[in-house]
């Protein structure tokens, strides 16, 4: 029992933003915003916000491996390809019935955490660090994209599933809820909405609990400074590849939810621009945070998609732009920084009427 | 008894002999303190002890234990600990949570805060525990490194020239640190260049010169020995 009552002061601390009973209403307030606004809107407009939630799971990934591990990846989308990929192999093979579009999803995180164990494991124990890290993971993303371009063939196949080239895999059953009176299926819309929006509220505290254990203190004592972590016994090896499959995995869940919300996914989506949009919105965001980062993510997503709308075809030369802005503004984020600013100003008044 | 024994170690830099067949036992319980000109081979030896680098030949033997082919985590956990030369803090935590990571292997929740507690007054930085480590004074880093270095509770603590950019009462002080954690049972190597901490502290010197040892005795034997001054004082204070 106290293990338990141990995990939710973890929520607080040090490596995360946000504390006492103010930040714990603010929440419970965005998420009553959250929960609400299917009420208020159509099921069009609610599944493609589903659209947005979807990446702020790999951008949660990046803030983990690079914004607190310090070790920028370039791979994130690697996994996010090989989960989405393996989630249609999986189910255009063997069906939605019985629930299995669950045990796919979980397969398919399965297996982008697998691959990130195995590159992990030659990357970290070979103690390939900074910016070698960042090439290794970025030409393994880059391969797979050019390996799945020219599978358009019909000798490309793995069982049912076409993995057809540039023209991308379709049709792939969307997540279903098993229930009685017929099987509930999850297409994008409000029910996704829920299922998506509850996974980003888990695996958001869950982020909390666990950058502030005694797991977190290591991850970014590492980033800080490498060598004084392992000469206080820690093998920082081991705990960089742990940060590092928790990543992919997390990575594998943008793929995979991404997959189910179009029943679609093609090579592109493993490719040099796909690989560098993740790392805008959470340099910009603020990678060192977890709140920054979905913030930030989820801001600058939505300008992004909107510049596009509008018939910008300049939106990815103003991403190019953002990103400089934030390096030369405020080098850890936009909106961390705006936090910080803020928090600090409030302090200060705090302590004047005081 | 003999807590460290390095035997016949040699490495290579290329053609660089920077550590020379160097013989070292370093008793149990006593302070002892590595000098010698820049380029003697002080900070190699270190990180051959540590494992951050590895000899060309030779071994190192820690309480009766071959650790040579050890890696640095896995030699730490046995009881090394050290203090690096340019402080090795991390400058972007709390002074308190620079303790915290140091500390939380061996201890948790309530036992954890009390030895903090106790650390800062050791290490006279109760003030400044809510700070960025990064914002210290460079002495105050020294401090928390050592602090950092000894919450590991080690047999033997490395010291790579703890009061370097230090006054001479910074100086002053950290030999009474380095002497009370001696009292309480802590075998000290240090590298130090400031002669006045090593009369400070040191039970026995060694003097390395060119990757050799070159002398070793008590201070008053060292500096006594006008070979030592020829290499060494002498060329300091020429």
């Amino acid at each position: 029992m106290t293990g338990f009552l141990g995990l939710f002061r973890r929520l607080e601390g040090p490596q995360t933003l946000g504390r006492g009973p103010a930040f714990w209403a603010l929440f419970a307030l965005v998420l009553a915003g959250a929960l609400a606004y299917p009420l208020f809107s159509d099921g069009y407009t609610v599944g493609n916000t589903v659209y947005f939630f979807v990446w702020v799971f790999i951008a949660l990934s990046l803030s983990l491996i690079w914004g607190y591990g310090g070790s920028l990846s370039f791979g994130q989308t690697a996994f996010f390809g090989i989960a989405g990929y393996g989630y249609g192999i999986l189910t255009i093979n063997f069906g939605a019935s019985y629930g299995f579009t669950w045990i796919a999803l979980l397969l398919a995180i399965g297996m982008a955490a697998l691959v990130a164990a195995l590159l992990g494991y030659f990357m970290f124990f070979g103690r390939i660090g900074g910016v070698f890290l960042g090439i290794v993971t970025l030409a393994v993303t880059l391969m797979l994209e050019r390996f799945m371009a020219q599978t358009a063939g019909p000798e490309w196949r793995i069982g049912a599933a076409r993995l057809n080239g540039f023209n991308g895999m379709s049709a792939m059953p969307p997540l279903t809820i098993p229930w009685f009176g017929g099987p509930i299926v999850l297409f994008a819309d409000v029910g996704l909405y829920y299922v998506v929006l509850a996974m980003l509220v888990l695996v958001y505290l869950a982020l909390r609990i666990l950058m502030n254990s005694s797991f977190g203190n290591v991850i970014v004592a590492i980033r800080e400074n490498p060598e004084r972590a392992e000469m206080l016994g820690y093998d920082i090896r081991k705990y960089q590849l742990i940060t590092f499959v928790i990543g992919a995995a997390l990575a594998g869940l943008s793929g995979v939810l991404y997959t189910v919300w179009g029943q679609y996914i093609t090579p592109s989506s493993m490719g040099m621009t796909a690989a560098s949009l993740p790392l805008i919105w959470v340099a910009v965001g603020g990678r060192s945070d977890l709140t920054a980062t979905i913030i930030g993510t989820l801001v600058v997503l939505s300008g992004f998609q909107a510049l596009t709308i509008y018939g910008s075809q300049y939106a990815l030369v103003f991403m190019g732009v953002l990103l400089v802005l934030t390096v030369l503004i405020a080098p850890n984020g936009l909106v961390l920084g705006l936090i910080t600013w803020v928090t600090k100003r409030v302090a200060r008044r705090k302590q004047e009427t005081a | 008894m003999a807590l460290l024994q390095l035997r016949d170690l040699n490495k290579h830099f290329g053609g660089l002999h920077v550590t020379n067949s160097v013989n070292l036992v370093l008793e149990q319980g006593e302070i002892h303190c590595l000098i010698g000109p820049n380029g003697a081979g002080k900070s190699t030896l270190f990180r051959l002890i540590l494992g951050e680098h590895h000899p060309g030949s030779g071994q190192i033997w820690f309480a009766d234990e071959d650790i040579t082919a050890l890696k640095s985590f896995a030699r730490i956990r046995r009881g090394l600990s050290v203090k690096f030369q340019v402080p090795g803090v991390f400058k972007g935590l709390s002074v308190r949570q620079n303790l915290e990571i140091a500390l939380q292997s061996r201890l948790h929740g309530a036992a954890l805060d009390k030895e903090i507690e106790g650390l800062l007054a050791f290490l006279n930085l109760e003030a400044e525990q809510a700070q960025l480590a990064g914002n210290l004074s460079h002495g105050q880093k020294q401090w928390l490194e050592i602090g950092m270095a000894i919450s590991l509770k080690p047999r033997l603590l490395l010291l790579d020239e703890p009061t370097a950019g230090m006054s001479p009462e910074e100086t002053h002080m950290t030999g009474e640190m380095v002497r009370r954690l001696n009292a309480a049972g802590m075998t000290v190597l240090a590298i130090e260049h400031d002669m006045a901490f090593v009369r400070q502290v040191a039970q026995r010197v060694t003097v390395l010169h060119l990757g050799q040892v070159f002398a070793q005795g008590s201070i008053d034997e060292i500096v006594a020995d006008e070979r030592v001054a020829a290499i060494y004082l002498g060329q300091a204070h020429a």
